[in-house]
C-alpha cells in the first residue's frame, strides 16, 4: 500500500473544481434575489466561472500529482479532459441559452445544473478512488435527472427524467456492486492499490472469479453511461424526451466523463484484465454499432434518430478499448472529441429552427431549409456527412483512427462489420441532406439566432471541416495521453 | 510552374467557394465567374502537357508535403502519362458543362455553378494523388456534389437515383479503404509507390483485390453492379450526366490502373478471366439492353455501361497476352499487351468525349421539349438541321466509325484481346454491330423521318452558345479518331513502367 498524505499545498491541483464548486456556490446565491429581469447575468456569470475555471485547468496541463489522501488525480488525461469539458459545455450553453429564451424556460437554475453536472464530471476525471468515481458520477447524474424536467409541463420531459433517473439508479446500484466485489478481492477502493493488487499471476483462481463478476458489473455500469447496446434503452427516450438544450448537453460532455470513468476503472484500475473487459466490449461495441444503424432508419423525430446515431458512435468508441493498446485507447479518446464537436453542432442547427411554443424536432420541419437558410443548411450538411465518415471531415477520420487499431489488433472482421453499418447509417443521414436540400420548402420556415450563437456555431461547424483536413495534431494529442 | 497541380486542385475549389458566395440572386455574375474560373483552370491544365516530359515514365510536377503525420500520410501529388490526360478530360469538360448550363439552369444558379467547379478540383485530386488515403479522400469526396447536383437539379425521381448513387458507391468503396488500412499496418505508408513495393501473399492479394474491385466495378460500373448508372444518368440534369459520363466513371478505370495492377498483381492475374467475362457480358448483353429502351438518357447510360466494358477488357486481357517468367523476360506478344492497355486508356479519353457529346444532344432535345423519350420525337432534322449534323457524328462515333475517336480505342482493345483468345475479340466485335444497331435506330427514329408532332415542328435550331459547345467536342472526337499518336505517346512509357508491375509477382518466395 502506498502511503498517502493531506498536503494543504495540495489544494493548488484541485484549483479548477474548488473553483467552480464556489463559484456555483455564489452564483446560486445571487440568483435567488436577482428579480426576473436580470435572468441573463446568471447566465453571463456562469459563463465567466466557467472560462476562468477552464484557464486554470489549462494551467494545470502538464503537471501530475495524486492528492488528498490517494482520493483525488491529476494527470495528463485529468487535465485534459477537463479542459474539454469546460470548453465544450461553454459551446452547449450558448446553443442553449437562446434555446430556453425562445421557449420561456430561461432559468438561473438551468445553468447551476449544468455548472454542477460539469463539477461531478470533472470529478470523474480526476478521481483516484472508486469512491471518487462514484461522488463524481452522481453529482453529474443528479443534475441531469434534474435538468432534463426543468420542463416540467411537458409531459414526455417527465416522462423521461423519471425514466433516467429509475434507469440511472439501477446502472449505479450494479455499478456499486461491482466495486464492492473489487474492494472485497482487493481491500482497497484507490485504483492504484486496485492495480498492484489485481495481477493475474498473483492471483488465485477465486479472486479471480470473483473479480471478473466486479469487472462485469463495472462494464455495465460505464456501458450504461455510455448507451451502449444492451444498455441502451433509455438513450431514444430520454433524447426524445428532454428539452433540445438539455439532449444537447446529454448527448455531448457526459459521454467525455463516461470516457474518463471507463478509463479510470478499466485501463488504470483492471488493467491486467484487459482481456476479460475487452471481450465484453467487442459484443457491446459491435451490438451498439449495428443496432444503432439499423434502428434510426425508421425514426420520423430527429433527435431520436441522434439517439440512435449517437449509440451507433458510442460502438465505435468502444471499439477503440477492445485493442488493447495506448494507439486503441487514444483513438477512441479522438473519436469521442470529434462526436461531441459533431453533435454539438447538430444540435445547434436544431436548436436555430426553434420558434416560441414550437419544438422543431421532427425531421419534416427541416424541409427546404437550404432555400431558407443556405448556411446553417451547408452546416447541417457538414455535420451529417461526417456523421456518416465521409471525407474530408472529422467524423471520417475519427472512423479511420479506429479502424486502424481494430484492424492492426488483428480484428479485420470486426472493421468489416464496423464499416457496412455505417454505410446502411449513411441512409438516414442521407434522409436529412435530402429533406433540407432536395424536398421544396415549407411556408412558413424561418430561422432565428442571436448572433452569439450564429457566430459559435459557424466557428463549430467550420472547425469540423478544418480538423478534418488538419487533424493530425489532436490524434497526436489523443494518443500521448496515455 | 512549382505547384501546379495544387492550383489545378484548389482553385476551382476556391472559385466554387467564391460563387457561392456572390450568391444565387446575381445569376449573370456568377455564370462569368464560374466560366472565368473554369477557362483559366483548362488553360492551366494546357501547361500540364506541354509541359510534360514523355521520354520518362516517372511521376512529373509532383508535390510533397507532410499532411497527417501521425499516420504518415503526405500531401503527396503528381502524374504521369495515364492521369495527366484524364485531368485534361476532367478540366475540359467541366467548361462544357458551365457553358451548356448558361441558361438552362434558372434556380439556384450559384449553387449548381460551385457544385461543379467543386467537383473539378476534387476530381483532379483523384487523378493526381499518390498517397492512398488523399486518394481515399478525394474518391469519396467527389460522391457529395455530385449527390446535390442529381438530388438538386434532377428530374421526377431524383431522390431515389441520388440516394442511391452515394449508398452504391459508398459501400463499394468503404471495403477499399479497410485494405488499405490492412496494407498500412503492414508497411507502415499509405504511399501509392511503398503500396506497389508491399510483398504481399496470393490470399492477402485476393481479398485486397476484391475489396478494390467492388470499389471500382461500381464506379465503372461493370457488370453485374451497374443498376446504379441508368438511375442517376436519367435523372440527373444534363451537366450532372456529362461529368457523370465523362469523368466519374473513368475515376473506376483509373483505379484498376493505378491501384488494382501495381498493387495485387498476383491476384489480378489471378482473376483476370473473371473480370474479362464481365467486362465481356457487359458489352454484349448491356449492349443490347440499350437496344430496347425508351428514353433517350437511359439508352445512352447503357450504350455508355457496354463501352465502358472494353477498358476493364483491354486492362485484364494482358494477363493472357503476356507472363513474365523466372528470369524477369516477358513472355508473348507485349505488343498486343500494349494495344490493350492504351487502348483502354484511349477508350476512356474517348468515351468522355463521346458520352459527353450524346448527353448534350439529349440535353440540346430535352430543354425544348422537356421529353426524354424517343417516340416524343421524328424527323427532327426538318427543324433543325445544324444541330442534326452534330448529333448523327457523335451517334456515328459512338457506333465506332473509323475516323472518329470512338473506333480508335475499341480497335485497339479488339486487336490486343485477339492476341490473347480469338473469341474475345469476337465478342467485344460484336458491339460494333450491336453499338451501331441502338445508335442509328435511335438517330432513325428521333431525327430522320417525318416531323411527327406540331412540337417538333416548332423546335428551332441550337443557338451559338449549343453550337461552340458541340462543335468543340466534335472537333476533339475527330481529331483523335484521326491523329490519336500524341495521345499515345504522352502515355507510352507510363503504360511500360504499369505492365512491367503487373507482371512482376508480389509474392515473397520462401527463403
Amino acid at each position: 500500500m502506498i502511503d498517502y498524505q493531506f498536503n494543504i499545498a495540495d489544494l493548488c491541483f484541485a484549483l479548477p473544481e474548488l473553483f467552480l464548486l464556489g463559484a456555483i456556490s455564489v452564483i446560486l446565491l445571487l440568483d435567488l434575489f436577482l428579480s426576473d429581469r436580470f435572468q441573463n447575468l446568471t447566465y453571463y456569470l456562469s459563463i465567466a466561472a466557467l472560462a476562468i475555471t477552464g484557464f486554470l485547468a489549462v494551467d494545470l496541463v502538464g503537471m501530475s500529482s495524486v492528492i488528498f489522501y490517494g482520493t483525488f488525480v491529476l494527470d495528463s488525461i485529468a487535465s485534459s479532459f477537463k479542459v474539454f469539458i469546460v470548453g465544450f459545455t461553454i459551446v452547449a450553453m450558448i446553443y442553449s441559452r437562446f434555446y430556453l429564451s425562445v421557449h420561456g424556460l430561461l432559468k438561473g437554475e438551468y445553468f447551476i445544473l449544468v455548472l454542477l453536472s460539469v463539477l461531478g464530471m470533472m470529478v470523474m476525471a480526476s478521481a483516484h478512488s472508486l469512491l471518487t468515481i462514484y461522488l463524481g458520477l452522481e453529482i453529474m447524474s443528479l443534475s441531469l435527472y434534474t435538468l432534463i424536467a426543468m420542463a416540467r409541463d411537458r409531459a414526455v420531459a417527465v416522462e423521461a427524467a423519471l425514466k433516467y433517473f429509475v434507469l440511472g439508479a439501477i446502472a449505479s446500484g450494479l455499478l456499486l456492486y461491482g466495486m464492492s466485489m473489487i474492494y472485497g478481492v482487493t481491500g482497497s477502493l484507490n485504483i492504484a492499490d486496485i492495480a498492484s493488487f489485481a495481477m493475474i499471476s498473483n492471483l488465485i483462481s477465486e479472486q479471480i472469479l470473483i473479480l471478473n463478476f466486479g469487472l462485469v458489473f463495472l462494464v455495465i455500469g460505464v456501458a450504461f453511461k455510455f448507451g451502449a447496446v444492451p444498455f441502451h434503452m433509455w438513450v431514444p427516450d430520454v433524447y426524445h424526451g428532454a428539452p433540445t438544450s438539455v439532449t444537447m448537453f446529454l448527448s455531448t460532455v457526459p459521454k467525455i466523463a463516461a470516457t474518463a470513468m471507463l478509463v479510470r476503472l478499466l485501463i488504470d484500475g483492471l488493467g491486467e484484465f484487459q482481456a476479460y473487459w475487452a471481450d465484453l466490449f467487442m459484443i457491446l461495441g459491435i451490438l451498439s454499432i449495428a443496432i444503432g444503424a439499423v434502428v434510426a432508419l425508421l425514426q420520423t423525430n430527429i433527435k431520436r434518430m441522434l439517439a440512435y446515431s449517437t449509440i451507433s458512435h458510442v460502438g465505435f468508441v468502444l471499439l477503440g478499448f477492445v485493442t488493447g493498446m495506448v494507439e486503441g485507447y487514444g483513438a477512441a479518446v479522438f473519436y469521442v472529441l470529434a462526436y461531441v464537436l459533431m453533435s454539438l453542432a447538430a444540435f445547434g442547427c436544431i436548436i436555430t429552427l426553434n420558434k416560441k411554443g414550437y419544438e422543431s424536432d421532427k425531421i419534416s420541419d427541416f424541409r427546404g431549409l437550404s432555400k431558407s437558410s443556405p448556411w446553417f443548411a451547408l452546416i447541417l450538411l457538414i455535420v451529417m456527412l461526417s456523421m456518416a465518415g465521409v471525407p474530408p471531415f472529422i467524423g471520417f477520420y475519427s472512423k479511420l483512427f479506429i479502424l486502424q487499431q481494430v484492424v492492426s489488433a488483428g480484428y479485420v472482421y470486426l472493421a468489416i462489420a464496423a464499416v457496412v453499418f455505417a454505410v446502411i447509417s449513411a441512409y438516414y443521414y442521407l434522409q436529412i441532406i435530402k429533406t433540407m436540400y432536395f424536398d421544396e420548402p415549407q411556408k412558413d420556415i424561418k430561422v432565428s439566432t442571436s448572433i452569439d450563437m450564429h457566430l459559435v456555431l459557424s466557428i463549430n461547424g467550420i472547425l469540423i471541416f478544418v480538423l478534418g483536413l488538419m487533424p493530425s495534431y489532436w490524434m497526436e494529442l489523443a494518443v500521448s495521453l496515455f | 510552374m512549382e505547384s501546379l497541380l495544387s492550383l489545378l486542385i484548389w482553385m476551382p475549389i476556391f472559385g466554387g467557394i467564391a460563387t457561392l458566395v456572390i450568391g444565387n440572386n446575381r445569376k449573370s455574375i456568377v455564370r462569368w465567374v464560374s466560366l472565368v474560373f473554369a477557362l483559366v483552370v483548362f488553360a492551366l491544365s494546357l501547361k500540364l502537357w506541354t509541359g510534360f516530359d514523355s521520354s520518362i515514365a516517372a511521376m512529373q510536377f509532383v508535390e510533397k508535403t507532410p499532411w497527417i503525420s501521425y499516420f504518415n500520410i503526405n500531401y503527396h501529388i503528381g502524374v504521369d502519362g495515364i492521369s495527366m490526360p484524364l485531368i485534361i478530360l476532367t478540366t475540359f469538360s467541366t467548361v462544357i458543362v458551365i457553358v451548356a448550363g448558361w441558361e438552362v439552369i434558372k434556380s439556384r444558379v450559384a449553387e449548381y455553378m460551385a457544385a461543379f467547379l467543386i467537383m473539378e478540383g476534387v476530381i483532379i485530386g483523384v487523378f493526381s494523388s499518390l498517397d492512398a488515403i488523399l486518394f481515399y479522400v478525394f474518391w469519396e469526396a467527389s460522391l457529395i456534389p455530385m449527390l446535390l447536383i442529381v438530388g438538386i437539379w434532377g428530374g421526377q425521381n431524383r431522390v431515389y437515383a441520388a440516394i442511391k448513387f452515394f449508398l452504391y458507391t459508398f459501400l463499394g468503396s468503404v471495403f477499399m479503404l479497410i485494405s488499405l488500412i490492412y496494407m498500412y499496418n503492414q508497411g507502415d505508408s499509405f504511399s501509392l509507390s511503398s503500396l506497389n513495393a508491399l510483398p504481399l501473399s496470393l490470399t492477402e492479394q485476393s481479398w485486397i483485390f476484391w475489396a478494390f474491385f467492388l470499389a471500382f466495378a461500381v464506379k465503372v460500373p461493370m457488370f453485374p453492379v451497374h443498376t446504379w448508372l441508368p438511375d442517376a444518368h436519367v435523372q440527373a440534369p444534363t451537366g450532372g450526366s456529362v461529368i457523370l459520363a465523362a469523368i466519374m466513371l473513368k475515376m473506376g478505370g483509373y483505379g484498376f490502373f493505378r491501384l488494382s495492377l501495381p498493387i495485387t498483381p498476383d491476384a489480378s492475374s489471378e482473376f483476370a478471366s473473371i473480370v474479362i467475362a464481365l467486362s465481356l457480358i457487359a458489352i454484349v448483353y448491356i449492349g443490347f439492353v440499350a437496344l430496347v429502351q425508351r428514353d433517350m438518357k437511359k439508352l445512352i447510360a447503357y450504350s455508355s455501361i457496354s463501352h465502358m466494358g472494353f477498358v476493364t477488357l483491354g486492362l485484364f486481357a494482358l494477363f493472357s497476352i503476356v507472363e513474365m517468367n523466372s528470369d524477369g523476360q516477358i513472355i508473348g506478344s507485349i505488343e498486343g499487351a500494349y494495344l490493350g492497355l492504351e487502348g483502354a486508356m484511349i477508350q476512356m479519353i474517348s468515351h468522355g468525349f463521346i458520352s459527353a457529346a450524346m448527353f448534350l444532344v439529349v440535353g440540346v432535345l430535352y430543354d425544348r421539349l422537356h421529353s426524354r423519350e424517343i417516340s416524343s420525337y421524328g424527323g427532327v432534322i426538318n427543324s433543325m438541321p445544324k444541330f442534326t449534323g452534330f448529333a448523327v457524328l457523335f451517334a456515328l462515333a459512338n457506333a465506332g466509325l473509323p475516323g472518329t475517336s470512338g473506333f480508335v480505342g475499341e480497335f485497339m482493345v479488339i486487336l490486343g484481346s485477339l492476341q490473347a483468345n480469338f473469341w474475345f475479340a469476337f465478342l467485344a466485335a460484336m458491339t460494333l454491330i450491336v453499338g451501331a444497331a441502338y445508335t442509328l435506330w435511335m438517330v432513325k427514329r428521333v431525327f430522320w423521318g417525318p416531323i411527327v408532332n406540331s412540337d417538333v415542328a416548332t423546335l428551332s435550331d441550337i443557338n451559338a452558345r449549343e453550337l461552340c459547345v458541340l462543335a468543340s467536342l466534335a472537333f476533339l472526337v475527330l481529331l483523335l479518331g484521326v491523329y490519336p499518336q500524341p495521345l499515345v505517346e504522352v502515355m507510352h512509357l507510363s503504360i511500360v513502367n504499369l505492365l512491367e508491375q503487373a507482371l512482376t509477382t508480389k509474392i515473397m518466395s520462401p527463403l
